[in-house]
């Protein structure tokens, strides 16, 4: 069993003891342990069942790769799933539950599917859920589904704060181990700006595992010295538990901080994303040890070799008592060694190679070490863990030659670079013979915008795997960079490095070499997807030669862990399936990021009340003060109805109505778009913006104009004042504000760019009320200061002027058919001058009014409104507004375009109003059905409602609408389909519903 | 007439950063050719400054002018003497195509002060932010997480922002937010 070992362990604080759960058991561990050495410890190797076949599954990696011990980490709003015990530092209070499995870790009712995986090969369920198609839905789907998925989701809100920061440096580093160190601190000498990143707490990656010297020193002592020069160096950042998680175009790079993981009542956020641009990315990445395929390479107990090494000197844990060690390479005679030295049993290294490897071998043996060369693991036994290993010669079938009682396998198949970072932007990869791996390229890097790379790997990533190479190859890294980002490196000379020398490894990607089937679908390639050897050769069969359709169909590094142990083993199995050598295979894609990141990371401070910005006017408090029902217009919030005291909705909106057309009613206008356009082009420029003429307009009044796009569909509507000669202010719509700003101003920067035209938004500068109704001029009158009267300032002017003591602007225009001015104050006077509004007409019975209101109002006297009767299809003919259409002028944006045989087509359908027969109220969008149905076998339309509405003046419901030659078929009657399969009549009428002659907005 | 009252009201807060809006000021928008002679002029003479190079900000306390684009400026004065200032530039530059419009009650102004203001800065603007790149006398206009703004650095701990009214509350949250205890990043 596992077990802690009374010496060892570098990263663990052995004087202190911190408790965590597991499952609900109480276990203890020690500062500087993982998750996952701390399970270890305490004699916990089975940690999670599989995902298909739900099969015991013990920690196999230490580090980001692991696919097995995944956790539900946390409870309540903590709660997090998914999470790897391998990376998730142990702290007081940890609680840990395993995952995919019911009832209970031990025994699990799902465990049976391992028994039927005869039935459940690659490709199950495309084979087995396409027949009798009505199953799916109802049986196959609802059933996976409840299968899917390994930890829980979430039930609670997150309750930590997330994070984003900017950084910008010329090189960035990413790795802190020994290449990568070595070569910032090259990159640094140079002067230039260096950011180095390390995925986990501490510096040096795995070299003080492995052992050697720097320049005579040992490696660890080397690490201290390199990171304390560089700590001191101004031009340089470090960063630990920050994985470089992602590298995009332009030197652009996510960095992954994890800040309080591990410090779990710290104040602060949980985690920071650092969006980084370097001038130059160096990956010093390292490189990930490969399992060996052999039958039961899967039980709990079997572990990467040099994760049994990092658990035995980092934290002083070890696997088992007895092991045996399978391997292809020299370097699991370190991991032989290592244990030895703890005083564990390593009762026998099978070394697939014929004649065995060297230096270290021979070490190994003069510890009394028993190597069997040229021999392989047949089968491991057990199930919950391990209990014996079957040896046979590794050129065979996999016949039996003798059995050996062990607690613990290490494997070791050789090293892969980690060549995601170089890859995720386009980084080539070439397949080394000799080591039998892939790594980067160095001719085709990431290229930047100037075609030159901006990645360099160094290291263990790059290829190089002994220590005096690594320290040869970061160093060149380093200076490389510092020089590909502008600076000059110096000129000192590499650190020499000593390590043993290693014999050839020889590549073995199946153990034994022609293992028959009954082993081969018992070897397992993905653990945590259950993708075994069989699987890959049987999609080989079935003709999936790409890589990428092969990893689809057997799902073979599509887990979260995606792949970082199975995906060179599953392709060399596919290539030698087809016949091909490994390179004409090919690897699958790497993506961002190199392991999951936070939802919260990628979200960062937008969450709760900063998710989103909401605009406010200055009376935003005021409405919330007083009831106000909000509806989002564009990012502003505007009040829908002002509620009060146990009022519905619908019956505010109903009071608002009447009370603004009996009495007096204010609205919040300010979000109307206000935008000033100046110069002596300045007419000429409105004349091309809107359909009718605006340089006609007379300073002091006002016109309603249309906007439309050049494809003649009508964007835009509002009315434009004449402020003097060169000078008007156009209003736009709430959400078009923005938009039409940024029309007018690439339309005078791209075409007319010669034109002396300059626009200013001064939307937020002015505060704007609507005071509307019969009293509206009485309690201006009131407040006092100007002449308001019907002769000085007529319907459609507008002057500067006082009222109340607010300098203001009174703009006569109605959109609610009542009399009404729209005045305009400085935005910070906008709360006073609406109180003070407020105060003086409360004996005029005045009243605030919503968005509904207004819509309702505006909808009795048939005015359009943009996003209701427009949907980015209609032009202004087809509404009526044939006279806000110049025919004078010999051109305006959208006029040519007015002119297509489809824009002139009598069959578009075109503006009514639509009176229901029985006085209910349309359903919105409703089409009118004609008779017929169509090649889809729908019922044929002939139009469809646009706005509809109770009207609380008539009555009734009113609405307006859409139809085919509508205004020539005044009386007639339409039937509009409902969602719920009945149908309403309603009459073709007039839109203008009130006052159609206008004389109440003309008093 | 009553007083005027600013977006946030003064609103202040303590975190790793001072966070504090700072009132009402007088703001001028001036479109025009910002290399003529008379345009600098009259800018001059309202804010009592130089006329800042491109990217650059030249302010003094309430007076200043700050470098927009290739054809604004915007001109800061004390917010009682906008009009004055505004009715100044428009008789100056009577002749010349331009635009000067007071914009004083469209905007707000905070100010992020403290030893960590340049980070609590790069929490929300792509923005280099480090001492060597961004100084005192430089402005920058970028976003704020989802909104405009635009800075400069009053000193080498002190940003004022600038950015729209009706976004004042979203911007004094996120800045909250970005400045909240425990959240040093170390990196300036």
């Amino acid at each position: 069993m596992s077990h802690r070992l009374a010496d060892h362990g570098r990263l663990i604080d052995r004087s202190k003891r911190i408790g965590f759960s597991f499952n609900g058991a109480p276990l203890a561990g020690h500062p500087g342990d993982t998750l996952a050495s701390a399970l270890l410890a305490n004699a916990r190797m089975m940690v999670g069942r599989s995902f298909k076949y739900h099969r015991a599954r013990g920690v196999v990696a230490s580090g980001a790769e692991e696919p097995n011990a995944l956790m539900n980490m946390g409870q309540g709003a903590t709660f997090e799933p998914n999470q790897r015990a391998t990376t998730t530092e142990l702290f007081d209070g940890l609680t840990a539950r395993s995952q995919n499995h019911w009832p209970s870790l031990d025994f699990d009712i799902g465990a049976i599917n391992t028994h039927l995986s005869r039935f459940l090969p690659a490709g199950f369920y495309y084979k087995m859920f396409m027949y009798p198609r009505a199953f799916w839905k109802h049986v196959y789907e609802p059933f996976i589904r409840q299968s899917a998925g390994l930890g829980q989701a979430p039930r609670e809100r997150d309750c930590d704060t997330y994070e984003h920061f900017y950084a910008f440096t010329d090189v960035l580093v990413i790795g802190g181990g020994i290449a990568g160190l070595l070569a910032a601190h090259a990159a640094a000498q140079s002067g230039a700006k260096v950011l180095v990143l390390e995925q986990t707490a501490f510096w040096g990656g795995r070299s003080p595992v492995d052992g050697g010297t720097v320049d005579g020193v040992p490696v660890e002592q080397a690490i201290e010295k390199i990171v304390g020069e560089l700590e001191e160096m101004d031009n340089v950042t470090l960063r630990t538990r920050c994985m470089g998680a992602g590298v995009y175009d332009h030197g652009y790079v996510l960095g992954y901080e994890r800040l309080t993981d591990h410090l779990p009542v710290a104040e602060g956020p949980r985690h920071r994303l650092w969006r980084i641009r370097a001038a130059q990315v160096i990956t010093a990445t390292g490189a990930i040890e490969r399992p060996l395929s052999f039958a039961g390479n899967d039980v709990p107990g079997v572990m990467l070799a040099s994760a049994m090494r990092d658990y035995a000197v980092n934290y002083g844990v070890a696997a088992g008592r007895r092991i045996v060690i399978a391997t292809n390479n020299d370097d699991a005679y370190r991991t032989a060694l290592c244990l030895k030295k703890a005083g564990l049993d390593v009762v026998r290294v099978l070394d697939a190679r014929s004649i065995g490897g060297g230096a270290l071998m021979e070490e190994a043996r003069a510890e009394g070490i028993r190597i069997d060369c040229g021999r392989a693991i047949a089968k491991v036994t057990g199930g919950k863990r391990v209990r014996k290993v079957k040896i046979c010669a590794q050129d065979g079938i996999g016949g039996a030659l003798e059995d050996i009682d062990c607690d613990a396998v290490a494997m070791s198949g050789g090293w892969s670079p980690v060549v995601h970072l170089w890859s995720h932007c386009g980084g080539k990869l070439v397949w080394d013979e000799d080591q039998a791996h892939f790594r980067p390229d160095p001719e085709r890097p990431p290229t930047g915008p100037d075609g030159a790379g901006f990645v360099t790997a160094a290291g263990a990533a790059n290829g190089i795997l002994s220590l005096d190479g690594a320290l040869k190859d970061a160093t060149a890294a380093g200076r490389a960079a510092a020089k590909a980002a502008g600076f000059k490196p110096r000129r000192t000379a590499a650190p020499t490095g000593d390590s043993v020398a290693e014999a050839p490894l020889e590549p073995v990607w199946l153990m034994p070499r022609a293992a028959q089937v009954s082993l081969r679908s018992k070897s397992w390639l993905d653990f945590q997807n259950d993708v075994k050897v069989s699987d890959v050769q049987l999609a080989a069969r079935e003709g999936f030669e790409s890589v990428e359709h092969t990893k689809r169909y057997t799902t073979l590094g599509m887990a979260t862990d995606q792949g970082k142990l199975s995906n060179i083993n599953g392709l060399a199995i596919l290539s030698d399936a087809l016949g091909q050598p490994i390179p004409a295979t090919g690897t699958t894609t790497f993506r961002p990021p190199y392991t999951p990141i936070s939802m919260g990371a990628i979200a960062g401070e937008a969450r709760g009340e900063v998710f989103q910005p909401l605009r406010k006017t200055p009376m935003h408090d005021w409405h919330a003060a007083h009831g106000a029902d909000w509806e989002p217009v564009g990012h502003w919030r505007r009040p829908y109805a002002f509620l009060r005291d146990g009022e519905r909705v619908h019956d505010a909106v109903e009071r608002e109505v009447k009370n603004t057309r009996q009495a007096l009613g204010l609205l919040d206008a300010s979000t109307l778009g206000k935008l000033l356009v100046k110069g002596p082009d300045a007419g000429r420029f409105l004349d091309m913006l809107y359909t009718n003429m605006m340089s006609t307009l007379k300073p002091g009044h006002c016109r309603y104009g249309l906007m439309c796009s050049e494809n003649g569909f009508l964007i835009d509507d509002g009315v434009v004042a004449r402020i003097n000669e060169d000078t008007f202010l156009c209003h736009t719509t709430t959400g078009g504000a923005d938009r039409i700003h940024g029309m007018m101003e690439e339309w005078l920067q791209t075409e007319w760019w010669d034109w002396q035209v300059y626009v200013a938004n001064l939307t937020e500068q002015f505060a704007q009320v609507a005071v509307v109704g019969p009293n509206a001029r009485k309690v201006l009158e009131k407040l006092g200061g100007m002449d308001v009267s019907a002769k000085t300032l007529p319907f459609m002017g507008w002057a500067d002027g006082r009222i109340g003591g607010f300098d203001c602007r009174v703009y006569r225009i109605s959109f609610s058919g009542e009399l009404s001015f729209e005045i305009a104050v400085p935005a910070s006077q906008g709360l006073a001058f609406w109180t003070a509004l407020i105060a003086a007409g409360e004996e005029f019975g005045v009243m605030p009014y919503g968005t509904e209101a207004l819509h309702i109002m505006r909808a009795e006297k048939g005015f359009i409104m943009i996003g209701d009767e427009t949907d980015g299809t209609v032009i202004p003919q087809d509404l009526g507004l044939d006279w806000a259409i110049s025919r004078k002028k010999d051109d305006y944006l959208g006029k040519r375009a007015q002119q297509r045989p489809h824009m002139t087509d009598p069959g578009r359908w075109k503006l009514v109003g639509l009176e229901t027969l029985d006085g209910s109220v349309l359903p919105d969008g409703a089409y009118a059905v004609a008779p017929g149905r169509n090649a889809n076998g729908q019922r044929n339309t002939q139009g469809r409602v646009t706005s509809t509405y109770h009207s609380p003046t008539l009555g009734r419901g009113i609405a307006m609408g859409l139809a085919l030659k509508g205004p020539e078929r005044m009386g007639e009657v339409l039937e509009f389909a409902g969602t719920d399969g009945k149908t309403t009549s309603a009459r073709i009428v007039d839109p203008v519903f009130y006052d159609k002659d206008g004389e109440k907005q003309n008093v | 007439m009553s007083d005027p009252i600013s977006a946030m009201n003064m609103a202040r807060f303590d975190g790793i950063a001072r966070i504090e809006e700072t009132g009402l000021h007088g703001m001028i928008t001036l479109r025009g050719d910002l290399a003529s002679k008379p345009l600098k002029a009259a800018a001059t003479a309202v804010a009592g400054v130089a006329f800042p190079g491109a990217n650059e900000a030249n302010c003094e306390d309430d007076t200043g002018i700050c470098w927009m684009s290739p054809d604004e400026a915007l001109v800061m004065c004390p917010y009682d003497t906008v009009k004055a200032g505004v009715a100044q530039m428009q008789k100056a530059l009577a002749r010349q195509h331009v635009l000067v419009v007071n914009v004083s009650d469209a905007r707000a102004v905070f100010q992020v002060s403290g030893p960590s203001a340049r980070e609590v800065m790069a929490k929300l603007c792509p923005v280099d932010l480090s001492p060597e790149a961004f100084k005192p006398g430089m402005f920058r206009r970028t976003r704020m997480a989802q909104v405009a703004a635009a800075f400069w650095m009053v000193d080498d701990q002190t940003f004022r922002i600038v950015c729209f009214r009706s976004v004042a509350d979203y911007v004094f949250s996120l800045l909250r937010v970005a400045a909240q205890p425990g959240s040093e990043v170390g990196c300036f």
